[in-house]
């Protein structure tokens, strides 16, 4: 039985609506928005020009930073445009415009293979590095550089399955239709990390997710264990997902690595699997919409660039109008203003939710001490007093009570009966202490 | 392009059902049982005592905030449990008017005065309770169970008896002895306090409802429970302990006033700190003051520690206790 981590919270699962739904591949856009920053880490640089002809799969971004992932056009078609557009994170990005022609001109300069036994950790890593693989879960952390910093590093290799997020099933969809891509891909990380065992770690609230997996893998499941975890969010989080697997701690600031882990969402591993076997770089994602506004909730296999309101009208438009459009899960995903902005790498869903759903009833601004925020802070933060802190201005006394350790989970928010906005206060106390440094960096 | 206006807001765009009045209102269904109880044991005036000073607590919070031009905050029910808990603390026999007055100073000056609900570093009721022992004669005019006094009866009228709690100031143990009477409530005491069993019942719903932790009742009543079996005076140890325990306000106080959230401490470790100090506090005034209660005093002190004991209580930081372990083995 698995360990369990610090904290964290139950919300509502309101999984019920899509996870029933088999993943369903909508006719792509005719227009896709792909925008040149998709992941942490330097922005790529557009390879391409307004008029150029640009094939399916096709090296459309690349950056030669070691933090950075390619990026591919996801049709065939015509560069109509290059230019800043809206992106899911609220701001605009340089983005690669094309008109699709609708022929799926085929375009990758990337090799099928039939065995990885002849591929070296290297070989391996640079295919996930020329597929433009970024963690798909949400965080978008470039794949080949989580691989090449955990060599010679790396005991335990944790697939993360837990989609912990209340709304989303994209991914488990993909591990009940797509559990053998998932599983070849494990074995490819397995066999960079030259390890016999790996642990595929899933909520206990996807019991069909985990029965298929271990049929696939048979009685012989050479090395890969599936762990059944008792749902809880934030467990999909990766220092949350190693203390409930190894119950090891990643220490402040440090990368799983350190404590010899390696995290790898499930999507991810099934995207190696097609990188390195079928030589399909990253142009496609499942993404599940959902939420009260939306007539017919479904999960959808969409090409990436495709804006978000093409998915709402694949699932028959709104059946009223939402109060606030969400891509990613309700506790961490991000309020999006304009429905044109597309489908990224890390888009696993995005949800309308009606009013009364997300909780913009209440005008109570009261912090009444009753300690359910330091209850649920799986950091081991005390949120209520980090937010006095910040509302006073006391950036010493901030700074020494760890604000810098918030992942900004949401965890305290919602479990707060006065509605705080606990993590806006903390985000812009990280930013204000990190404009302090700045000013005094450059004082000296 | 697009016509529509969404909200954007920072994650997370889910709330828990859960907000400060729907808490309040679970705290004020756990005050029922020992108000059934009162009114059981001590008749109608225990009601009528207890709907005065709830009601008059409300009317002083609305009555400040109208006055200050704030917006209103009586519909957090907060008011409600201050003036329940303040009647809970008297012995039935209390006129009205005291009562009504010691809500004035809980609600106004504790409460108010400090900006509202969630900043008050006292507890309300408490200090109201303490105020009014500048009425001694009245908060101790003790009435037998089941002698009715009229609700419109004078106080006067009554006969007063002794506590067993006033007993045992003196050294020993009351002479009929009746302890599971005692966990019961049938004793001569405050409306609200004496009937350990029906507070007990109240705080297990409140431990269900996940709305207090067992951690500060629990760190209390037991180092009551051990002291006073430590060092017993008179008659045997269990005796002594299960009367220290069911008699007076530590049910009570180590159930619904320890707990209050305003006025204690919010990390764990603080919480069992807390409570340990609270049960201290109380034994060495029962055992040493010459007042024969100490729970509000001992609650009242400890409030006022609660920020110390919560810096001392601090969770210890995510991703560090292992290397310190390492350290601490290499040495």
């Amino acid at each position: 039985m698995a360990g369990r981590f610090f904290g964290g919270v139950h919300p509502p699962e309101n999984k019920d609506h899509t996870q029933r739904k088999v993943i369903r591949t909508i006719p792509p856009p005719k227009t896709v928005v792909i925008p040149m920053s998709m992941h942490v880490g330097a922005p790529c640089t557009p390879l391409v020009a307004k008029g150029d002809e640009v094939k399916l799969g096709q090296l459309i971004g690349g950056s030669e930073a070691p933090i950075s992932a390619p990026i591919h056009s996801s049709v065939s078609g015509t560069v109509s445009a290059v230019e800043p557009r809206p992106h899911p994170n609220g701001s605009k990005v340089l983005s690669v415009v094309i008109e699709n022609d609708f022929k799926d001109t085929p375009g990758s300069d990337l090799t099928p293979h039939d065995s990885i036994d002849a591929l070296s950790p290297q070989e391996l890593i640079d295919i996930v590095r020329s597929a433009g693989i970024v963690g798909l879960g949400g965080a978008g952390f470039p794949t080949h550089a989580k691989l090449s910093s955990g060599l010679g590093k790396v005991d335990t290799i944790i697939i993360n399955g837990a989609e912990c997020e209340p709304y989303i099933t994209s991914g488990y969809r993909g591990m009940l239709e797509n559990g053998d891509e998932l599983i070849s891909g494990a074995r490819i990380l397995m066999k960079v990390f030259g390890l016999k065992e790996l642990t595929i770690g899933i909520e206990d609230n996807k019991p069909e997710a985990i029965k298929n997996l271990n049929r696939i893998l048979g009685p012989n499941a050479d090395g890969i264990r599936v762990l059944s975890m008792k749902t809880r969010y934030p467990q999909g989080a990766e220092k949350q997902l190693i203390q409930t697997v190894t119950g090891r701690q990643v220490p402040p600031g440090g990368l799983p690595a350190l404590v010899g882990c390696a995290v790898v969402n499930a999507d991810t591993a099934a995207a190696i699997h097609r990188a390195v076997y079928l030589g399909e770089p990253l142009t496609q994602k499942v993404v599940t919409v959902a939420g009260s506004s939306v007539a017919q909730p479904d999960n959808l296999r969409v090409r990436i660039g495709t804006p978000f309101s093409e998915l709402f009208s694949e699932c028959g438009g709104f059946k009223d109008t939402p109060a606030k459009v969400i891509m990613g899960g309700p506790m961490m995903g991000l309020a999006q203003y304009d429905l044109s902005a597309p489908v990224v790498k890390g888009t696993n869903a995005v949800l309308a939710l009606s009013a009364g759903e997300c909780g913009q009833d209440s005008a109570e601004r009261s912090c009444i001490r009753c300690g359910r925020c330091v209850e649920a802070c799986p950091m081991h933060l005390v949120p209520m007093l980090m937010y006095a802190y910040e509302r006073k201005g006391m950036l010493d006394e901030l700074n020494k009570m760890h604000v810098t350790d918030c992942m900004e989970c949401g965890s305290c928010a919602f479990a707060c009966p006065g509605r705080l906005h606990l993590v806006q206060s903390f985000k812009s106390g990280k930013q204000r202490l990190r404009n302090r440094q700045i000013k005094e960096a450059a004082a000296k | 392009m697009n016509e529509e206006k969404y909200v954007v807001s920072v994650n997370p765009h889910l709330r828990s059902q859960e907000n400060t009045r729907s808490i309040m209102l679970d705290v004020i269904i756990a005050l029922l049982p020992p108000l059934v109880g009162a009114v059981y044991f001590f008749g109608w005036r225990a009601l009528t005592l207890t709907a005065v000073s709830a009601g008059s607590a409300v009317f002083f919070e609305w009555l400040y905030r109208k006055l200050m031009k704030k917006p209103s905050s009586i519909g957090d029910l907060s008011a409600v449990i201050t003036g329940m808990l303040l009647a809970f603390c008297c012995p039935v026999t209390m006129p009205y008017w005291m009562v009504i007055v010691g809500n004035a100073v809980a609600i106004i000056v504790v409460k108010q005065l400090y900006g509202g609900i969630g900043k008050n570093f006292m507890n309300p009721a408490l200090v109201g309770r303490v105020f009014m022992l500048s009425w001694p004669v009245s908060i101790t005019r003790f009435t037998n169970v089941f002698e009715k006094v009229g609700i419109f009866g004078k106080s006067v009228d009554a006969v007063s008896t002794a506590t067993p709690l006033s007993a045992m100031s003196t050294g020993s143990l009351p002479e009929s002895c009746d302890i599971v009477g005692m966990f019961f409530g049938r004793m001569p005491g405050c409306i609200g306090e004496v009937s350990a069993a029906l507070i007990l019942l109240g705080g297990i719903y409140l431990l269900i409802r996940k709305v207090i932790s067992i951690r500060i009742p629990a760190a209390y009543i037991l180092t009551v429970a051990v002291l006073t079996f430590i060092f017993p005076r008179g008659n045997g140890h269990l005796d002594w302990m299960l009367c220290n325990l069911f008699s007076g306000g530590l049910f009570l106080g180590a159930i619904f006033m320890a707990t209050d959230y305003v006025t204690s401490p919010v990390t764990k470790r603080g919480q069992l700190i807390y409570g340990v100090g609270c049960g201290l506090l109380t034994v060495f005034i029962r055992y040493f003051g010459s007042y024969p209660e100490g729970v509000s005093f001992s609650i009242l002190i400890m409030n006022a520690c609660t920020w110390l004991i919560d810096k001392a209580g601090m969770p210890k930081r995510f991703g560090v206790i292992k290397t310190e372990s390492k350290e601490g083995s290499s040495r």
